[in-house]
């Protein structure tokens, strides 16, 4: 049965992704044509962006020095209540989500729970929180509580769908093994699935609180209130020097949240 | 104590994992499953607690026929069967003392489990066995940081914990070294002859299963093809299990004493 030495092949390539080598080469030559097409066609005023440079530039300088004392007051007012939206709206989206995560989880529910699940968290995850919170404002009124409502729902399609997915990533057998010892459905959650998902889903809740303190910033352009709403108002009265004052602040609170939660999701781990 | 009548699992793929298994199984008595892999071995034992819900035929524990128990009482009824893993099955993050309570779950309600707040006896209990397989100073650990052979020792007090009449065992020495692997094979013989219980041991090697049960059942593509005693396995009929190959070497007499002198 064996073979000359030299008859072995001696060259050897790692086989194409995509096999039919019609479909390949057509997805190839495709995709460039259409993005020398695509670049082709972008219109780009060179006069115009070379306009907008010196304007830019004057732009940057009125935020210098940035003014953290005329409008004290107004922005800390902004801030705590930003600060207070992006914890309760996190708290109560997470609230929200674990029943529904665990829905969602196929592994756990009986496929009409985890389609309705599923569609929960695809109708939420459809908007971003910017739409969202337009919806919000129209419900409920300009306001901090609309931005909470706005946020919670997004939270929501963030939290839900990750622990969905770590759920139904679990170790199976520890499931089956507890499943085993005769405990009931909500023992088997506390003992043999939350201690798999526990740690990444503490180090989600912290990343949430960041997104939700910096999402709270952008809805409340639209009117739902907190620190988005006192920036706004500084850009329509011309006063960037507060504005680069309120961004500064929005930058320290993130980073500050960045650290906390890289830091704990060690921590928990 | 078990007996199956006419035990069937067909997979969605429309394969019989098992063509009607009869089997009965003696208050007490350790028997050993042998049978290469996709015999069905695995899907045998599952059958039995509900792991893995059976097509047909019966499984009785006792008198009562588990087959057609409603999820309570399917739930009571587990609580007789402790279950020892392959890879050990530990929740890893949980300690070992919660690992060993958990075989409790069936017992205590679900706001006492919640809170770690299970019955004074059921903790002593607990650090009993834990004394008794030689981890008592591992109680306090999280379970991923025992090494193998200390992991499957928790397995195995969980199951026992469970205060059983039947232990259904799956391959547990198939990820530890030889000699961690007899000392696990006669850890849990002598604690089936200390506690009076039956067990099914799925097993690969045929070595160990011969030094460590009073009987030996060959499964092969979910048919048992050899029953009887552990001397009794000669080169014909491993044949007729596993198929061709030369059996002498795996079935030669082994000398007891050396080995457990090899083993201490």
């Amino acid at each position: 049965m064996s073979v000359a030495e030299s008859d072995f092949p001696s060259s050897w390539k790692k086989p194409p992704f995509i096999k039919s080598p019609l479909l390949r080469w057509s997805i190839i030559i495709g995709s460039a044509i259409y993005l020398a097409l695509a670049f082709g066609t972008m219109d780009v005023d060179w006069e115009r962006a070379a306009e907008g440079l010196p304007r830019g530039k004057r732009f940057i300088a009125a935020f210098f020095p940035p003014n953290f004392s005329d409008n004290l007051g107004v922005m800390w007012d902004g801030i705590f209540e930003s600060i207070w939206m992006a914890i309760i709206s996190t708290v109560a989206g997470i609230a929200l989500s674990v029943p529904i995560g665990l829905g969602a989880a196929k592994n756990l529910a009986p496929n009409w729970v985890y389609l309705a699940c599923r569609s929960i968290i695809g109708g939420s995850r459809t908007f971003p929180e910017i739409i969202l919170a337009i919806f919000a404002v129209k419900l409920f009124g300009f306001g901090p509580f609309a931005g909470f409502v706005a946020l919670s729902i997004g939270t929501i399609g963030f939290y839900a769908k990750l622990l969905a997915e770590d759920i139904e990533n679990i170790n199976p057998s520890q499931a089956e093994a507890i499943k085993a010892t005769g405990a009931g459905w909500w023992q088997w959650i506390n003992y043999a699935i939350q201690p798999q998902v526990m740690p990444r889903m503490i180090g989600l809740s912290v990343y949430r609180l960041d997104i939700n303190f910096r999402e709270s910033a952008v809805v409340g352009i639209v009117g739902g209130g907190g620190i988005g709403a006192t920036l706004n108002t500084a850009f329509e009265r011309y006063e960037f020097d507060t504005a680069a004052a309120i961004l500064l602040i929005i930058i320290g609170i993130v980073m500050v949240l960045e650290y906390t939660s890289g830091y704990l999701r060690k921590w928990v781990q | 104590m078990l007996r199956l009548e006419g035990l069937k699992k067909r997979y969605k793929t429309g394969d019989y994992a098992l063509k009607g298994v009869d089997l009965e199984i003696p208050n007490g008595q350790v028997i050993a499953l042998i049978g290469p892999s996709g015999a069905g071995k695995s899907t045998l034992i599952r059958c039995v607690n509900r792991l893995v819900e059976p097509t047909e035929g019966k499984v009785y524990l006792g008198e009562m026929e588990l087959t057609t128990l409603s999820s309570s009482k399917l739930r009571k009824a587990r609580r007789r069967m402790g279950m020892i893993f392959q890879e050990y099955a530990l929740v890893e993050r949980l300690t070992v003392m919660e690992n060993v309570l958990s075989g409790r779950l069936g017992y205590v309600g679900f706001w006492q489990s919640f809170l770690r707040k299970f019955p004074k006896k059921d903790i002593q209990e607990a650090y009993r066995l834990l004394d008794r397989v030689g981890l008592m100073h591992m109680a306090d650990k999280r379970a991923d940081e025992l090494s193998g052979g200390q992991r499957q020792r928790v397995g195995i007090c969980r199951a026992l914990i469970q205060d059983p009449d039947l232990l259904l065992v799956d391959e547990p020495t198939a990820s530890l070294d030889p000699k961690t692997s007899r000392q696990i094979m006669r850890l849990i013989n002598e604690l089936c002859a200390e506690r009076g219980l039956a067990a099914i041991i799925n097993i690969h090697d045929v070595l160990l299963a011969q030094m460590y049960s009073q009987r030996v059942v060959g499964l092969k593509l979910g048919e048992i093809v050899y029953d009887g005693k552990p001397e009794g396995l000669k080169p014909a009929v491993l044949t007729d299990i596993y198929g061709e190959e030369d059996w002498e070497a795996t079935i030669e007499e082994v000398d007891e004493d050396e080995l457990e002198e090899a083993v201490e």
